[in-house]
């Protein structure tokens, strides 16, 4: 091997890190040639459909499964009590208190339904349509129990979602800024802004979603060989294969979990599901590949649902605004079981109603409530949207009491840009921001103040269309997490990532890493870092993730955490692979390593032209036949990263909401989002996310809802009734940047997956209630429906009127066939 | 989402078909363009023995000009339908309807007969055909009869098409030079209509001198506003002159509660949605 002539500083490669690089998986994940989990065909495979409860609660009296059992190639029908044991159980790995009460949760219920859509009995055919026509044919005998349904009902334990508990309160978890030392008492701010100051309370509803991810969950289990190798559609093969080998007995070296590509998720898939468990209890049981999709409605109905909580306010302040104190009270639903992180949930939100504000006195607590409805869990944003979407909202509602802009209000109480790092009073240290320069940017793009004197022209002219400006200035909490910090609130795991670099013989490079991506983009921005850091070409970079054999450690893909914590273990491996290199270039060109230059891909000796490229290292490692002495023949390296700190992404979103008065139909006018989201890797794969996620909370603002009607079947079962919207649906949004570093990784990068649903909620109803504010309307019900919005003009009161629980059939008795179907008495699918 | 099993027939003629229809009874679908039939069926609401498929059959698709009425093909796309110029130029009110319906895959499969025979009530179709008095051809074992539009619509996804009978065709008596829009009210783009209002007009310098007026979902089947089109015959076509009759829309009307709207709600909506489909219709803005 010989020392190459130095190349012309035209030939260095391009910077990656920055570029608007279109995603590499795109062309295989959005023509579906591809290995989705439902695309897979294994020899001899079998399939599995379920039998759901149509009831909210029930006691399970007898199942029959003759019938079921004589149909058309169908090789077993199984109930809760035939799988006993052998079927495992789901785990809560954030019990957020030592007395949370914690209702078994077993994958097929036994002698008990807690929410319509749960799983009492599964049929294995040699195909879905045989194994779909025989679950028909089980009949099953319910003695039906009064539901525990609504929250607030529910919190008072009126009637128990599982009697043997003797009470729905499952867990009561506070945070108190005085106990912890972190500020001082909220009651005396409380009581002493009661007498001149200000006091607001305010109680927000944040009505239960569905993540409505597009791929539906399927999972395919293989038993044949050493391993069990099981694929899932799901954003956590790691957690999914240290929880299917703690709960089942299969020792976590037999298990292999795989998540191929996989369809979305929005923390709809950071789930361990009843139907994994039953997938691997039914391939074990009968020793052949089995596979299980669920169904649209299925999806709908039994994967977790998200957010569902009451939210009570008291802020108190000073008559110019600035804010004494806060005090939060959250009641939030469950569902029928406590999920895999569904308790800490809120508890994530704990850390985040004091956003961006200087607030002196800070109480917060949680009461986490079952009811028998489907278990909610993580979606996108988990926690940190409630939170903002509160404190959003109710720093309006004092701009509204003080008479000032609602922006200026925000100035009084914000963060300065020269205050960072700063200790809040949650107690969390955001180490950088620049409030102000978004803001201003924000402002300027959104032409804020011509928009203002738009609406004040439409108000006096008693225009029927009003104009509204919202108001949303955001920060959150991501990358998840400090291990310590996890620790700290009782969390079952760590919050490391891990990262593996492989230089191959060619000069190719495989970069294995322990998060998941699910639709994120990570093959094309990790690629992107490697490329730059190695200086090797971003076509030669190939990331592998997603199967827990070839990426053996991880902890998977949710709270805006792959990039900042995955991220950074992938920089610490490429290092070390740079290191060595550095070692044997220094061998080979006989130079001390001291004088050696890493630029381009190029180590090269300082003040000559000579220099090895690291493809041309990395075959000389592979040949070995002239290595350093005592040195192994890899420069393959890993890094296990444990973040110092969470990581905080903020922006100002401002909203401008046509309402029309006489029908309450709701136009937008314009979205501004400038969100501080520190260095960009790749700007397009961010606008991306950016995008999506503004569509999101705008969706929750306007569109999504899951209605149970009075006997819990839920209404909203199918898309026509639960309204996701699409591009026809919106408007073009305006993305821009403002960059201040994060001070705790090395790339300077904060997350973004999450950032444009936690602030565009409030944005949008701060709009909407801004444009009939003058007609005495404080708050408008989320979702705002044209209804909603039209009854709160009617009553210029508080729009609280409840939705009908129904949904209009458009299906359901087709032509020439009679009666609307009664969906409590039949085989919900 | 996987139907009960099925038998598939595609004949090539409507005596063929009707002839299947005759053999299975009730245990027979016919199916057009599925848009609204395999839903159904996936959901398992329903399970036919026999699906007879009207695709093949040519004669039922196209659209025709029959003096003084357009003649449309059961079998028409939605999507043909919105694009027809004699459609546009004669019966503008469904070359309006059609162009909101549902979304381009759907208006692409789902035809002019398959809709308005699952009759719908929140079915973009029935208003317009109903406020233009379109006459419905139904053919079965002994002939072929015509329905008027006010009979054929019976109740919630029920028409006047007998077990044993097909609908072949619709006839659109020509409005050549009224003015027609149809107002739909969604919360978002590809929806049914929570309301919506049909209607055409026909002015004469400035005065409207006709006026027909169909209302989507206010009731079990599509429904005439009489009392505003005779309210608004001599009116002005302006803002004030339309008002007064507009805010008659919802009398008699029956609508449903939903998740999309309550009754008095959907009453409200009638009279601002008809107001303003009849200033559009008739070229006036308000
Ligand atoms: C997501 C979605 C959104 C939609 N949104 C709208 C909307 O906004 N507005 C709207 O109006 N519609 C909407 N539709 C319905 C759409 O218009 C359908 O195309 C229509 O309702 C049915 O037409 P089809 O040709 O698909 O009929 P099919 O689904 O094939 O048949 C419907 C019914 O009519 C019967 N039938 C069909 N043809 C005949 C015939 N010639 N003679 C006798 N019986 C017959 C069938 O047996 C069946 O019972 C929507 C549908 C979907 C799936």
């Amino acid at each position: 091997m010989t020392a190459t002539e130095a190349r012309p500083e035209s030939e260095a490669p391009e910077r990656e890190i920055g570029k608007d690089r279109r995603r590499k998986e795109d062309q295989r994940l959005i023509t579906g040639r591809t290995r989705w989990t439902d695309n897979i065909q294994l020899p001899g495979m079998l399939h599995l459909a379920m039998v759901r409860s149509p009831f909210a609660h029930a006691r399970i009296t007898a199942i029959d499964t003759s019938e079921a059992k004589q149909s058309p190639n169908v090789v077993d029908v199984v109930t809760g009590q035939d799988l006993a044991e052998t079927q495992g159980v789901l785990i809560n790995a954030w019990p957020i208190t030592p007395d949370q009460k914690t209702p078994t949760h077993l994958p097929v219920a036994i002698d008990r339904v807690a929410f319509a859509g749960e799983v009492v009995a599964v049929v294995v055919a040699r195909s879905a349509a045989e194994a779909r026509d025989a679950a028909e044919l089980v009949d099953v005998d319910y003695e039906e129990l009064p539901a525990a349904l609504d929250l607030k009902d529910a919190a008072a334990d009126t009637v128990l979602a599982h009697p043997d508990l003797g009470s729905n309160k499952s867990a009561y978890w506070v945070f108190d800024s005085a106990e912890a030392g972190t500020g001082s008492n909220v009651e005396d701010a409380i009581t002493q802004a009661r007498d001149g100051g200000i006091v607001l309370e305010r109680e927000y509803r944040q009505q239960r979603l569905i993540p409505a991810f597009m791929e539906p969950r399927s999972t395919v289990v293989d038993p044949t060989g050493e391993q069990l190798t099981v694929w899932s559609a799901t954003q956590i093969p790691h957690i999914l294969r240290f929880a299917l080998a703690a709960t089942t007995g299969i020792p976590e070296s037999k298990l292999r979990v795989i998540a191929p590509d996989v369809g979305g998720g929005f923390g709809g898939k950071l789930q361990t599901t009843p139907e994994e468990w039953i997938t691997v209890a039914l391939a074990r049981r009968t020793g052949k590949p089995v596979k299980y999709t669920e169904t649209r409605s299925e999806s709908l109905m039994a994967a977790h649902h998200g957010r569902d909580q009451w939210q009570k306010l008291t802020l108190s302040a000073d008559r110019e605004g600035n804010v004494t104190g806060l005090k939060v009270e959250l009641l939030a639903d469950l569902g029928a079981y406590v999920s895999l992180v569904g308790g800490g949930v809120p508890v994530l939100g704990a850390f985040m109603f004091n956003a961006i504000y200087k607030f002196p006195a800070y109480h917060f607590a949680v009461q986490t409530v079952l009811t028998n409805k489907t278990w909610t869990d993580a979606y996108r944003g988990a926690g940190r949207p409630e939170a903002t979407f509160a404190i959003e909202r109710i720093m309006d509602e004092l701009a509204a009491e003080v008479g000032v802009d609602p922006l200026e209000i925000r100035e009084h109480n914000w963060i300065k840009h020269e205050e960072f790092p700063f200790t809040t009073v949650a107690g969390l240290e955001y180490d950088s921001g620049n409030y102000e320069a978004a803001t201003a940017r924000a402002k300027e793009l959104f032409g804020y103040d011509e928009l203002r004197a738009e609406q004040r022209r439409r108000r006096e002219s008693g225009d029927p269309v009003q104009l509204g400006l919202g108001v949303s200035t955001f920060t959150e909490m991501c990358g998840l997490a400090p291990s310590r910090v996890l620790g700290q609130l009782d969390y079952g795991a760590g919050g490391w990532e891990h990262a593996s670099v492989r230089m191959l013989a060619t000069g190719k490079v495989e970069v294995v890493t322990g998060v998941s991506a699910h639709g994120q983009g990570h093959e094309t921005a990790f690629s992107q870092i490697v490329a730059d850091r190695l200086g090797v070409p971003f076509e030669d970079v190939e990331v592998l993730h997603g199967d827990t054999q070839v990426s053996a450690k991880g902890l998977d893909t949710y709270g805006s955490r792959s990039l900042v914590v995955g991220g950074e273990a992938l920089v610490k491996a490429t290092d070390k692979v740079v290191e060595k290199a550095k070692a044997v270039a220094a061998h080979l060109l006989e130079a001390s390593a001291d004088d050696l230059d890493f630029s381009g891909g190029r180590f090269s000796v300082r003040g000559t032209d000579q220099g090895l490229a690291i493809q041309e290292i990395a075959g000389a490692v592979f040949a070995a036949h002239n290595l350093p002495d005592g040195m192994e023949p890899s420069l393959d390296s890993d890094a296990t990263y444990d973040p110092v700190n969470f990581n905080y992404p903020h922006g100002t979103h401002l909203c401008a909401m046509e309402v029309d008065t006489e029908t309450g139909e709701l136009t937008m006018r314009k979205y501004v989002c400038v969100d501080d989201i520190g260095n960009v890797i790749n700007p397009l794969i961010v606008s991306g996310q950016v995008h999506g996620g503004l569509v999101q909370g705008i969706a929750q603002a306007l569109w999504e809802e899951a209605v149970y009607d009075d006997s819990g079947t839920l209404v909203s079962g199918s898309f026509v009734d639960y309204l996701l919207p699409t591009a026809a649906d919106t408007i073009s949004f305006e993305v821009d940047h403002t960059t201040t570093p994060s001070l705790t990784n090395t790339l300077g990068t904060k997350g973004v997956g999450e950032a444009g649903t936690i602030a565009s909620t409030p944005a949008v109803v701060n709009a909407v209630v801004d444009a009939v504010r003058h007609l005495g309307i404080t708050d408008i019900r989320m979702p705002c429906t044209p209804e909603r919005v039209w009854r709160a003009i009617q009553d210029a009161g508080s729009g609280q009127e409840p939705t009908t629980g129904a949904a209009a059939p458009h299906f359901d008795a087709s032509t020439g066939m009679e009666g609307t179907v009664d969906r409590t008495a039949g085989d919900a699918q | 989402m996987i139907p009960a099993q099925f038998d598939y027939l595609a004949p090539t003629t409507v005596e063929e078909a009707l002839a299947a229809l005759a053999q299975h009874g009730d245990e027979a679908k016919i199916l057009a363009g599925g848009q609204s039939l395999l839903p159904v069926l996936r959901m398992r609401l329903n399970a036919p023995e026999m699906v007879i498929d009207l695709g093949k059959i040519t004669s039922l698709r196209g659209v025709r000009d029959d003096g003084d009425a357009i003649v449309v093909g059961a079998m028409t796309q939605h999507s043909v339908v919105g694009s027809d110029p004699l459609v546009a130029e004669h019966a503008a009110l469904v070359s309006k309807a059609v162009e909101h319906l549902a979304d381009a895959q759907i208006r692409h499969r789902g035809t002019f007969g398959g809709a308005l025979a699952h009759a719908d009530p929140a079915g973009d179709l029935g208003a317009p055909t109903l406020a233009l008095g379109a006459q419905f051809v139904v053919q079965g074992p002994s002939g072929t009869r015509t329905v008027p539009a006010d009979e054929f619509f019976v109740d919630l996804f029920e028409t006047a098409i007998g077990e044993d009978e097909i609908l072949v065709a619709v006839r659109l008596p020509k409005h050549t030079g009224w003015g027609a829009h149809y107002e739909k009210f969604v919360r978002v783009a590809h929806q049914w209509p929570i309301v919506a209002v049909a209607a055409a007009v026909r002015v004469e310098g400035g005065t409207i001198a006709e006026a027909r007026i169909g209302l989507t979902n206010m009731g079990s089947t599509p429904m005439r506003a009489h009392a505003v089109e005779q309210a608004l015959v001599g009116q002005p076509a302006t803002a004030d002159g339309v008002r007064e009759a507009a805010s008659r829309a919802a009398e008699g009307t029956n609508p449903p509660s939903d998740l999309n709207g309550d009754a008095d709600y959907r009453r409200h909506l009638a009279t601002v949605l008809t107001r303003r489909a009849v200033l559009t219709a008739a070229g006036a803005t308000g």
